[in-house]
């Protein structure tokens, strides 16, 4: 099955045109910077909005055609959305909320409410009025109350944007959760790469009212001709499987292709898909065929002495502290090259240090991973 | 009252939220009670209801019912002059009630007249009761569209103003008169006393 978008319109001062084919179920994330017809896109396919050109279709259905002057309204097209706002019913509790699309369902759904409420951790907050909630607890039970009136297609317009970002944090494993359990459609708007990156299977990258470039998130995030790569927080998405532990050396080995990767330890059972980011600035590549110093892509390479190793045992790992130059240098390392290296006090050690992976505080440029800059340029 | 409230809420809402030709019309056919003179508004009432008025003389006809100069004619007198009031009221409540909260009943799958009676009237709920209780008040102090429609009959068309009018008409009638103005004002300071206090209670229920 597939999801199939097509959406035109012009508005006085800005044009819209796209059109995409996503795979249903999963997760589809519309990306781009505000102004980019995001919105748009995701009202128009609610139905709550009508622009000249419009054609919806998931799977055989075809929810809107303006070719042929099919057009379903919102209440009847089974298309749940949630809110930046979350937009719960003031004077419902948080049960009859819930219960709202439910009860006006057109089909005996596979959703169920006690699934729900479950998977979305909302069981205290059922008696409750809703301004008694947090932020994070009504998102939760909007995206609970969308599903729960059994759509074919949930859409969700920026629901993390609104909270700080411990709120997003926490909600985010429930989406994570919702994405393994329910093998639904999801449409997705976000300007925050760490939600495309954690929640995507197929990436929208709009701009301008127009699709920049769409595919798997996978192809998507590692293309460097796009706008993500200029990021300084660019990073390529691996799917993976797991291919094995090795508990001795603390260590799981990842399937990815016919390549191999070494990750620390992660407590999942072997042949369970895992996602992995690597940041672009922190990948050192090497010259096949030269001696291994001219070979290497690394700038930086300072001899020194081991002065402490300190063992860090929740994520199975080590720093290192290095005596060299002016002073000292952490390095933060596998258990398992401890003990291949032999580190230990006094032993004599080389650092490698990319360039691009040095941050020079006070260099407005070089700005960190937890404060995204703008997708895209201002328009 | 009984029937005026409903069709209030009905008419602010066809005025808040539908466009039609005509609409700017209907608006000011509405308010015309307020800015005519109230004899005016019993005497047009009279021309139409009365038994040889156009909707007069069928209701006489085919039901038997002759309203002129009733308890049943001082009852619409003043519904007809309150009837403003009431849309106007809750107009702005209805007004004010959020456009986004339907949009999500809608994507619920909440047809026009379910997101209308679940999601709207609760939401506007305040604005209509206080416009249903400022409108009770009023109908109490009806004086020139009653006595021109209904007379003034003690005991079944006389309003609390006729009844102090009628007082000051005869001698010695002025304590008459004071203990009825006593009553209106108790009624009224009752009225918005009412008014206020279902305003919070129902505006505390909805959160705000």
């Amino acid at each position: 099955m597939s999801l199939d978008v097509s959406i035109g319109h012009r508005f006085p001062s800005f044009e819209i045109a796209v059109a995409f084919s996503a795979p249903a179920p999963g997760i589809t994330v519309l990306f781009g910077a505000s102004g980019a017809g995001k919105s748009t896109v995701i009202t128009a396919v609610a139905g709550l909005l009508r622009p000249q050109h419009c054609r919806v279709r998931i799977g055989p259905e075809v929810l809107a055609d303006t070719n042929n002057g099919t057009w379903t309204a919102p209440e009847n097209r089974r298309v749940g959305m949630v809110f930046q706002d979350a937009r719960l019913f003031p004077h419902l509790s948080v049960a009859d909320n819930l219960r709202y699309g439910l009860r006006r369902a057109k089909v005996r759904g596979r959703i169920d409410f006690a699934e729900v409420v479950d998977l979305l951790g909302i069981e205290p907050l059922l008696g409750r009025r809703t301004h008694a909630l947090s932020g994070g607890e009504r998102q939760r039970v909007a995206i609970g109350r969308a599903l729960l009136a059994q759509p074919r297609l949930l859409l969700m317009d920026e629901p993390l944007a609104s909270l700080d970002a411990p709120r997003k944090a926490e909600i985010l494993p429930y989406l994570i959760r919702l994405k393994a359990r329910l093998d639904l459609p999801v449409l997705y708007v976000t300007h925050a790469l760490d939600e495309l990156v954690q929640l995507a299977d197929y990436a929208v990258l709009l701009a301008e009212g127009r699709v920049q470039a769409a595919g798997p998130v996978e192809e998507i995030a590692a293309r460097a001709d796009l706008p993500l790569a200029g990021r300084a927080d660019a990073a390529a998405v691996l799917a993976c499987t797991i291919a094995g532990h090795e508990p001795e050396r603390q260590l799981t080995r990842l399937a990815w292709g016919d390549a191999v990767l070494w990750v620390v330890q992660i407590d999942r059972p072997v042949g369970a898909k895992v996602r992995l980011r690597i940041p672009a600035r922190e990948v050192i590549l090497a010259r096949a065929g030269l001696p291994l110093a001219d070979s290497l892509s690394v700038h930086n390479v300072v001899s020194g002495v081991v002065r402490a190793v300190a063992p860090r045992p929740p994520r199975h790992t080590a720093m290192v502290e290095v005596t060299a130059g002016g002073g000292s240098l952490l390095a933060h390392v596998t258990p398992d090259a401890v003990q291949r290296l032999g580190l230990a006090p006094n032993v004599p050690v080389a650092a490698l240090i990319k360039s691009m992976a040095i941050e020079v505080i006070g260099d407005t440029d070089d700005t960190d991973d937890t404060e995204a800059p703008p997708a895209y340029p201002e328009r | 009252m009984g029937f005026g409230l409903p069709l209030a809420v009905l008419t602010a809402w066809v005025l808040v939220r539908c466009r039609f030709p005509g609409r700017a019309l209907l608006n000011a056919f509405v308010h015309l009670p307020l800015v005519l003179p109230p004899v005016v508004v019993g005497w047009l009432l009279l021309i139409l209801f009365g038994v040889r008025g156009p909707i007069g003389s069928l209701l006489l006809s085919w039901f038997g019912i002759r309203l002129a100069f009733t308890t049943a004619a001082a009852t619409l007198a003043s519904a007809v002059m309150v009837f403003p009031i009431m849309v106007r009221s809750m107009r702005l409540a209805l007004e004010a009630a959020d456009l986004g909260l339907e949009q999500a009943a809608r994507t619920l799958g909440a047809g026009r007249l379910d997101r209308f009676f679940t999601i709207t009237l609760p939401l506007a709920s305040p604005g209509v009761l206080v416009g249903a209780i400022v409108a009770y008040a009023t109908c109490l102090g009806q004086f020139g569209a009653v006595i021109t429609f209904a007379a003034n009959i003690p005991g079944a068309t006389q309003t609390l103003p006729l009844a102090i009018y009628a007082a000051l008409q005869q001698p010695g009638g002025e304590s008459r008169a004071a203990e009825l103005s006593l009553i209106a004002v108790v009624l009224a300071l009752a009225g918005l006393l009412a008014s206020e206090w279902a305003n919070r209670r129902l505006n505390s229920m909805l959160g705000r």
